[in-house]
Parts: C-alpha cells; structure tokens; sequence
C-alpha cells in the first residue's frame, strides 16, 4: 500500500493553529504518510510542530462557511485546532488523517520506517535480558533456575521464551502447572528479597472451576518457595465474590485445603473497561471550561480515577509488607495475570528494591515486568482517552502504574533517580512512537514481527547521555530503604503533569524547576572547584 | 492556680488517629498555660505540649472498658486522643480544661506570662521590626494626592481605625467625619494600597447607611475625593465584597451599598463572598472530613466538595485578582467594602496588594501586609479567633482563608515568594497561640490601653530571628516571579485550587510527604554558601602560597570538615518511614518480632528531626517557651521538665506554678 494513495491533499497554506496558552499562528500544514506537520511563516518564530499521526486520537471537523476547522485530540491528551481554507481541503486533510491515524497493520507503522538520526551506542534490544537479571539472583541465592521450557512460546503465549523459576521444579512439572493456569502463565519469580530472602512470585488463575481440580505440580511449584514452617499470602487481585464467579468459566483460585500453608487476601482492583471509562471521564472533567468549583471537585470523584490510584497503591503496599515486614512470600494473580497482576508486582517492588528507583533499573523494571511478563499495550494502547470507537481491550493500565509511581515520588522526592518527565515519556511513547519497543502484546509477537530487526528500541535513544540528562531528578540520593508510601486520600493528587498538562500554564513550574537543577549544580560546581584547588595545593 | 483540678494522671494513653497499633502510654499533666503528655519509658521521652489557648474543643465521650476517652481539638488543627483510666479523674481533667481554654480576662493570656529572656531594649527593638509609617512612605505616600489625616487622632471618630490614615489630600476633616457618620462603625473610606507607577489605589471601608434611598453629601464627595487622587482615570471601582442578596438585605436595616445613581463616576461591582458564619460551617465540615478514620476517596472528595471550602478561598482569590487587575491594568483606583470592613475587605485588600507588590511576597513585606490591613485597620482578631471567652458566633477562620490563599499562590508560583510553607503555617499557630501580643485584642485602641508593646513580645521578631527556617530556596531577589504583578491563572482554574493537607491535616506527618524539597534545597544551598567561603579563602591562600611555600594543612582539615556536614543532610535525605494499616486481613497473622519494632520507633524519631523554631515539635514542643515559662514558675528554679523520675519536687514545681 502506498501513503500517497491516502493523501489526496498533500499540502495546504494559510492554515491557522490554534493551541491552548499559545496565540494563534498561521502556517502551511503538510500531510506525510506518518506525520502531520505544521510550519508557521513567521521569521521571529519559525516553530514546527510535528504530529505523528498514530498519536491521534480522534478528530472533529465542522465548517463555517467555506472555513472548515478541524479538532485533533491526541493520545497524550493534548488538544489542536486547525483552520484550513476551503471545504474540499479541509475534508481530505480530515479524511487522511482518520484514515492514517487508524492504520490496522502494525507493519505499516511509524517505527517500520523510522531511520534515527543518532548513533546507537548500545542497542536497547538487548540491554535488559532476564539471563543478567538471573546472574544478578545468583550472586545470593541458588534456590532459583532459568527455564527454556517456553523457548518456543508453546507453553505459555504470552510468556516470554525464558523464566526464573524454584529449581526444585523440573519443565515437565512447569508443563503440567501450565496446564492448570488460565492461558499457560505458571508462577514465575518477579521479585527476590534479598533482605530476608522471601520471593514475590505472580501467575494467573488456577483452573479449578466448580469441581475444585487441583495440580499436585503446582502445589509443589508454589510451596517450593516457602522456608519450612513458614507461610505465605496469596494475592488475588479479584473480589471474592469475582473469584467464586470465575469457577463457573473454568478459574479460580487457590483453595485452602489444597493450600494449607498459603492465605489467601483478596484485594478489588478495577478491570479493563471500568478503568476506561474512569479515563475518560477524568480527562472530560479536566477539560472542563466552566468555572464552577463544585463541579470540578464531585467530577473528579465521579471519574473514580483517585480512588483506583488509592486501590492499586494499597494493594502494593499490602504484599510489599508482606513480604518486608511478615517475612512471608507472596504469590500475585488476578485473571489473566496481565494487568492488574503486574501493576502490583512492579510497585511493590518500586517500594522494597532500590534499585527500581535509578533510571536503568526502573527501565529493566518495565522490561521484565510489562514487556517480557507479556502486558498487551498494543491491545490496551491502541485507543486512550478521547476515543469514540467502542473497542474493548482499551485500558490505562500501564497509565495508571506510570501514576502510582508518580504518587511515590511526590512523597519521596529525593529518592528516585529518575524525574516525573520520565514517566511522562514513557507514558507518551507507551501510546504513540517511533520506536518499536511497545509494539506487539507479548515477545511472541515482537519475535514474529522481527521487532529488533526492524525497528529501534526506546532504549537505545533514552540512554544517551544527552537524552538521560533531560530525565534525571537533581534531588537523587540513593536510598537503600522500603518507602512505605501513605495511600490515604489526603496524600494523593491528581497527575497534573499528564492530565492537565496542556490546560495549565507551565512556565511558572518549569521556571522552579530550573532552580531547583541551578542550586544543584552550582554546589556541585563549587565542590569541583574546591577539590581542584585542594589538589593544585597538595602539588 | 486555682483551675487545675487534676494536675497530673498516670497511665493515659494517648491515640494515634491513623493507627489504633500505635497507642502509647504515659503521664498527663495540667499546667497553667499547657496540657502535658509525657510518655513513659523509653530514653526517647517523648512529649507532646499543648497551649490551653489553643484548645477549641474537648469532648467527654462515653467510658469504655479501657477507660474514659477525652478528644481535645484544636485551633491549628491538631486533635489529641486521650484515654484516661479512671472516669472521675477524666471529668476533673475536663472540668478543669474547659475553664483554661477560655480565660476571661486578657491578663490570663499566655503572652503575659511568657518571657524569651530578652531585655527591655530587644523587646523594644522586636516591636519596631514593622513599621506602619515606614511602610507608607515606601509606596509614595505623603505625596500631592495623599495625606496623613489626624482625625482619627484620640478614635474620636472611629474606635476601630488606626490614629494614623491616609486620606485624599482634597478630603477635609468636615467630609470625612460626615462620611463617616454615613458608615457603619464609622469605618470611612481609608487609603488600603497605593500605587506609585500610575496613581490607582485601593481604599478601604464599611458599608453605608443608604437603606432604600438615604444619602450623604460628604460620602459622595469622599468618593470624588479618592477619585481626584488619581487623575488618570475617570472613574473609581467600587466592590462590595457580599453577595448581592446579602447586601440588599441590609437595606432593610438602614444599611446596604452605594447607589450608582447618587454617586458621580463610579462603578459597582458585587464579588460574592459569603459571611462569616458560612465560613464558619464550611470549615466544620471540611475538618469532619479531615478527621474521618481511613475515608475512601469519594468520601474525601465528596466531604471536601460538600465542604464548599475550596470554593469560598477561590471568591476571595477572584476578587483579589479582580482588584489587582483593575489597579495595575486599567490604572483605576477601588474601594473596597463588606458589612463592617474588617473581615471580607481585609481578606480581599491583602489578597490584592500581594498580587501587586513582590515586597508583600517576602518574609518582611508579609508582616507588614498583616500589620497594616489586619491588625492596624481593627480585624478583630479576639472575636473571630476566640483568644477570650466569647460569643461562639463571632468565630470564624478569616485570617485562616488568607493564608491559604497565600499559599494556594505558592504552588502557582513556586518562585515568587521569599518565604516558604512552614512560614504561614506558623503564623497561623501564633494567630491562636497568644504567645506574642501581637494579634491580641479588636483594635490599635485596645491594644494601647492594655500596653501591649510594654508587657509582651512580637511575633515578627521571633520569626525574623529564625528567617533562615522560613526561606524559600527557590526565592531569587532578580528572578522574574519576584518582579511586578503576579497573574494567576483564571480560567479554566479550578483544578489549581487543592486540599492544603500541611495545614489541616498538620499533625499527621504520615499523610505528608517523607522528604522535604525545601529542607533539601535549603541545606545543599547552606553548604554552598560554606563552599563560596571555603574557597575565597583557599583562592587567597593559593595567592600567598605562590610567594611563600608554608601551610597547608590547615586547609586540608577544613575539607574534611566540609565533607561531614555534607553527610549531614544525606542522612536526613534517606530517611524510612513505617507502612500504615493497608490492610485488616494482616492482623491476625503472624505478630512481628520484638526487634522490628524497634525499629520502626528509631524510624520514627528521625522522622520527627524538626526544625528548633518548629512551635508543632512534639517531642520539645514550645521549646523555649514552655521550657522557660516552667523555670522561671517553678520554685525549685530548675528548668527540669515533667519527669517520672524526677521525683514530687519537680512535679509539685510544675503543678503549683501559676
């Protein structure tokens, strides 16, 4: 298929961009097959804006006279306006972009064709493989193995080919487990505490349903982590109720005559739609333009949004002291152990692991723990929150991670090594890039779509030098200590870098934080100073 | 001291409102100017402090297996929970609170008995910190359109005015005492604000006595006046600050607000902000939502919104910014009025000129913000803060609004002001504390009668010997924030207005965030001025070291010095905290080893290492005031605080003081 056969107006002139806190400026806009872009004639502000068009969301058109206008909405939230002289242009430009924007074939995407215009110093492909993180694990203890049992995604779809697992346990018995949890996901270790050795460990469902089978592989599997007359906690991320219900289809949970050592605690984290839902109506009330101060405060709690945050956070916290201060191993799953499973993995262990809170680890962190542990982006990224298309896998669940993490490091704003832009690309690139890291549902996808071949990793631009420096939080001091985060209302706030990203005036924000980066370095600059003389003395 | 029924009880326990775990166990005891909580055991001795005058409410709540508990709220926010053993000695606690909490003559005041050790000269001196006419001078008045207007000079005219008050140059004492007869309280129109770039400014005063159709000939020329003073414009802005059903209502009673009609050149403006008494209501219930017991989010939200707090601070914003436009925009001078002019008017007032003046935003300019459109202009802080007993209906948190309207500006403009959050919050303590005398009473005359600058201490002294708490790292003289007038956002805002959880939610350190920025900044900001010495010194060392080839070791141990204080806020940096009840499944499994929780109580005291100047340290609360205020009552003379093992000399000392 050939772009330009979608593009029946390439180009046109005197066009007027119309962008929140910015007055308006009048350009040529031009159509590519991935970009919209946006040129303004000034000489004094001769800016670009460069849109890509998978980062559209959904777009409105509506004529005065032959001024046709058209509202583009995009995936980060942000929201333009562009009027175009002349109806027929103004409807191609429209037509191209809802057709671009919703391109079916992934192949076809931007990272597909991207060519970057820097040196890769290290290919971001390769730098998180789980065979380091194994070493790593190796250092202090040998209770563990890899397994290759996956290696041809048979086992398991959406596992990744290799897996830590107890090394008690041999392939033929993660087979059989296998076989007793919903879509072939057996416990699988998602994080070691090396304080007191006790292991985070997260599936899916066992297949019970209403007979109460059982698997004598996966009782053994999941008692294998615990020290003898200890116990340990199974997190279920359903209601009980919800549990009980999934017997009727096949699932379940792990029940405790089969599972004498292991209790079971359920926690209510939101599922799929309810969660896109809440999305959209946060995002809807942030718009809001009225001035009426009631109204912001009951939308907001309508959205529910917070209270998902609230939810999410205390279940984290819950299997992080579990894990810290029962010193109990935990099992994590929910369903389908893609979501809501991984949500509380990756933030207990933003809470116990320090070193999830530097950029390289918090980077591997997203590897192992969404990528290879096979969270569907394309499938819940496809849409976000100005979508009208009603398609059902959309979901913010790596959003509301992204948050979470936010809302720890509001409370420990010294102790992460990365800043809220961080999480903010990430989030960004999580819906719409050019690099092909987020593309695909699970590594069985990306290795048939030869993803490493074809495209670029996020990584391998986000660790230069240069682009770091844009990420790093001046205030870092490493901490070696769990942060116990406050999950109550009065501690949490809304993600204003995200939602009202583009409905506030930053410079005021930016400005602060530039002083903040100037104190740092200027000390930093005394200090180096000061070292130099004492030298040049000591000579 | 005659109200202390009960000055002392063993075995309280004292009720951490966030976790039930968390009770400890300790002595109460009764002084005459605070509640005392000392914990038992322990090296630490941990103590809380509370000043009686900052009670606002103790309740007496059914008896209970484990005792009698008694919940004592206060006027920072603070909410202690006690569990007092026997229910006879809970009543006399409470018998004898309630009459400490409300003294009925000034002398009981706190601020009458605590002495800083300072001399006559430095109390002196802290008094002369803020001057008024100083603060005139510095926005151009007395000039060819203002003048200083002595017809206030023994309150003759108006008892709850200042003596001093600028007035338009061509406003004779005849207008303005006819004026003020047409006023309610004879509060006339007063110069508030002036601005020397283009002449407008902002007057200030109380309603008038129109009813349906009355008028003044000396008001009308009052206005006239103000509107003379600046000849750029042709006409004056006048803004009642009421709702407009509000001030229709006064017609009724012979008061109300100007008629256009009558008056030549102004324009009238209605900015609804609702009473004192709405107030009042609006922060009951936003702190019943503050003090639910783990709320879900929609209970918070829903409580805040149903609250109406945070849009009441969001009229008062408006009208300032509505203010604060008119004078530096469109150069047109206001007069500002609600019922009486010293509640409403004062809020919008100093909401106004902050937005105007950068010297308003730094830690000096504040104080004299507050000295001049609050204490000066007779907001009457013994009613609305309840320092006396008195009517219960006078109170109502009004300075408590602008403060948090200052700070909502904080977090707009993160860079704008020279003093940080911990500032406010402690004026805000003060306000209720009675410790300084400088918020006591309802006006200047009050205050003269009782002597109040002989016989007590300023607050603002206080502050300004500890400045280096209150600074904002972020603050920069040149930076442009400081510069002109500040523009917040209007529209869409009202996401910009949030829950300030540092002031409500105060005493609940776990509920705040574990690491400080400021703090942070502050100290790497210190260190660096350590470091710019440091190497002036080593620079003119090197210098000498080229001519002669002696010493340097000297310098060598300055370095490490340097690099231990460094460690310093490292280790403050890094500090743990203990995780809250996530959830009640936990607690009937396996109990925790004796050692983890001692740990957790070593965490908890770094996380309580406060600044000295912190009046909310609870482990040495008041530390020079209380502490003092005990040795120098305390007839064995010793500066012992309230101790077990302390044996009956130092209780008796404490317990008979007063």
């Amino acid at each position: 298929m050939e772009f330009a056969e979608l593009i029946k107006t390439p180009r046109a002139d005197n066009v007027v961009l119309h962008c929140p806190f910015h007055l308006a400026v009048e350009g040529t806009l031009c159509l590519t097959g991935h970009h919209l872009i946006f040129s303004s004639r000034r000489q004094d502000n001769a800016e670009e804006l460069w849109l890509l068009h998978s980062n559209i969301d959904s777009i409105e058109k509506r004529f005065v006279g032959s001024l046709g206008t058209i509202v583009i909405k995009c995936k980060d939230l942000r929201i333009i306006q562009l009027d175009i002289p002349g109806m027929e242009e103004c409807l191609n430009i429209a037509s191209s972009i809802e057709v671009l924007s919703t391109l079916d074939s992934v192949t076809l995407m931007y990272p597909f064709f991207y060519r970057p215009m820097f040196e890769v110093l290290e290919d971001g492909w390769s730098s998180f493989l789980l065979e380091q993180e194994f070493e790593h694990l190796s250092s202090v203890t040998n209770e563990w193995r890899l397994s290759y049992v996956n290696k041809e995604f048979s086992v398991c779809p959406s596992y990744p080919p290799v897996a830590i697992v107890p090394k008690s346990i041999d392939d033929e018995a993660l087979r059989k487990v296998a076989l007793f949890r919903h879509g072939g996901r057996f416990p699988v270790l998602s994080y070691y505490h090396k304080k007191n050795g006790m292991a985070m460990m997260r599936s899916s469902q066992p297949l019970t349903g209403t007979n109460g089978r059982r698997c004598k592989e996966d009782e053994k599997l999941v008692n294998s982590t615990l020290r003898s007359g200890r116990r340990g906690f199974v997190i279920d991320t359903r209601p009980l109720a919800l549990a009980q219900q999934a017997r009727a289809k096949g699932g379940g949970f792990e029940q405790e005559v089969h599972y004498p050592q292991w209790r079971r605690i359920h926690k209510y984290i939101e599922r799929f739609h309810i969660l896109q839902e809440s999305f959209i109506k946060l995002v809807e009330a942030c718009n809001d333009q009225s001035h009426n101060m009631d109204r912001w405060l009951s939308k907001l709690e309508a959205s529910n949004w917070l209270s998902h945050i609230k939810e999410l956070l205390t279940a984290a916290c819950l299997a992080a002291q579990c894990i810290d201060r029962e010193g109990a191993s935990v099992l994590v799953h929910g369903s389908e152990g893609t979501d809501s499973t991984l949500q509380v993995t990756s933030l207990a262990q933003i809470i116990l692991d320090p070193r999830c809170r530097t950029i390289r680890g918090f980077e591997a962190l997203v590897v192992r723990e969404w990528l290879q542990a096979g969270h569907p982006f394309q499938q819940r990224c496809a849409q976000s929150a100005y979508s009208n298309s009603k398609q059902k896998w959309e979901a913010p669940v790596f959003l509301l991670f992204l948050e979470c993490v936010w809302q720890i490091h509001r409370q420990f704003p010294c102790s992460f090594e990365f800043n809220e832009q961080f999480l903010i690309m990430l989030f960004e690139h999580a819906y719409a890039s050019q690099f092909g890291t987020f593309l695909g549902n699970n590594e069985n996808e990306r290795a048939k779509l030869k993803l490493p071949q074809k495209t670029m990793s996020l990584w391998s631009w986000v660790n230069r030098p240069e682009e770091l420096s844009r990420f790093q939080n001046p205030l870092y001091e490493a901490n070696s200590l769990v942060i116990w985060p406050s999950v109550a209302p009065q501690s949490l706030q809304l993600w204003e870098g995200v939602f009202l990203r583009w409905n506030r005036p930053s410079k005021f924000l930016e400005e602060a934080e530039e002083e903040r980066i100037n104190i740092i370095k200027y000390n930093k600059e005394l200090q180096a100073k000061l070292n130099s003389h004492v030298m040049a003395e000591g000579r | 001291m005659e109200h202390i029924r009960m000055p002392k009880v063993e075995n309280v326990r004292l009720l951490d409102r966030l976790s039930s775990r968390r009770a400890v166990v300790g002595t109460l005891y009764l002084t005459a100017t605070h509640v005392i909580f000392v914990e038992n055991g322990s090296e630490t001795r941990k103590e809380t402090w509370v000043l009686h005058s900052q009670i606002s409410s103790i309740e007496k709540q059914a008896t209970t297996a484990t005792g009698c508990p008694l919940l004592i709220r206060c006027k920072n926010f603070q909410v202690i929970q006690l569990v007092i053993p026997q229910e006879r000695d809970c009543h006399d606690v409470y018998i004898s609170l309630i009459r400490l909490a409300r003294p009925v003559k000034y002398e009981e005041l706190y601020c009458f008995s605590f002495n800083p050790k300072l001399d006559k000269e430095e109390r002196e001196q802290g008094w002369k910190l803020v001057d008024l006419n100083e603060e005139y001078n510095r926005m151009g008045v007395p000039n060819s359109y203002w003048q200083i207007s002595d017809v206030n000079r023994d309150y003759g005219v108006c008892d709850s005015y200042p003596t001093e008050v600028y007035v338009p140059k061509s406003a004779t004492a005849h207008i303005i005492v006819g004026s003020s007869k047409f006023r309610s309280r004879r509060r006339f129109p007063a110069l508030s604000y002036y601005c020397k770039d283009n002449n407008a400014s902002i007057c200030r005063s109380s309603q008038p006595l129109s009813g349906f159709s009355a008028r003044c000939l000396e008001d009308e020329q009052m206005l006239q006046a103000i509107r003379k003073a600046n000849p750029g414009s042709d006409f004056i802005y006048v803004v009642d600050t009421r709702p407009k059903l509000n001030a229709m209502a006064n017609r009724a009673a012979g008061k109300g607000y100007e008629n256009e009609d009558n008056y030549s050149n102004i324009k009238f403006q209605f900015i609804g902000i609702e009473n004192i008494h709405v107030m009042r209501n609006s922060l009951q219930k936003m702190l019943e939502v503050c003090e639910l017991k783990s709320p879900s989010m929609s209970d918070f939200l829903w409580g805040l919104e149903n609250s109406g707090w945070l849009k009441h601070i969001k009229a008062i914003m408006d009208a300032g910014i509505f203010i604060a436009k008119a004078v530096a925009e469109e150069g047109v001078s206001v007069l500002v009025h609600c019922s009486d002019g010293w509640d409403r008017t004062a809020q919008v007032c100093s909401v106004a000129s902050l937005l105007l003046d950068p010297y308003y935003r730094t830690m000096k300019g504040f104080m004299v913000l507050i000295e001049k459109d609050w204490v000066s202009f007779g907001h009457k802080f013994n009613h609305r803060y309840g320092n006396l007993d008195g009517d219960p209906k006078e109170i109502s948190p009004v300075i408590d609004q602008f403060i948090e309207c200052v700070w909502q500006l904080m977090e707009q403009f993160p860079c704008a002001f020279e003093f940080n959050e911990r500032f406010l919050i402690h004026i805000q303590h003060h306000i209720y504390s009675c410790q300084f005398g400088n918020f006591l009473c309802n006006s200047q005359k009050e205050r003269r009668e009782l002597k109040i600058k002989e016989r007590t201490y300023s607050l603002w002294a206080h502050l300004w010997k500890n400045r280096s708490d209150y600074l904002n790292p972020l603050y920069r003289p040149g930076h442009s924030q400081t510069q002109g007038t500040l523009h917040p956002q209007i529209a869409p805002c009202n996401f910009l207005y949030k829950f300030w959880s540092g002031m409500y939610n105060r005493f609940e350190k776990g509920l705040h965030p574990r690491q400080s920025v400021t703090d942070y900044l502050m100290a790497v900001k210190e260190e660096t001025q350590q470091l710019e010495e440091e190497l002036e010194v080593l620079q003119e060392r090197l210098a000498n070291l080229q001519r002669s080839q002696s010493g340097n070791n000297k310098v060598k141990s300055k370095q490490q010095d340097k690099s231990k204080q460094f460690g310093l806020y490292t280790s403050n940096n890094s500090l743990a905290n203990t995780p809250q009840e996530y959830s009640n499944d936990l607690k009937s499994f396996p109990s925790r080893s004796p050692s983890q929780g001692d740990e957790d109580s070593a965490l908890i005291l770094t996380q309580d290492n406060l600044k000295s100047s912190d009046p909310d340290l609870s482990a040495n609360s008041d530390q020079e005031s209380g502490v003092e205020d005990l040795s120098c009552r305390s007839p064995s003379g010793g500066g012992c605080l309230p101790s077990e093992d302390s044996g009956k000399d130092s209780d008796e000392a404490v317990f008979l003081a007063g």
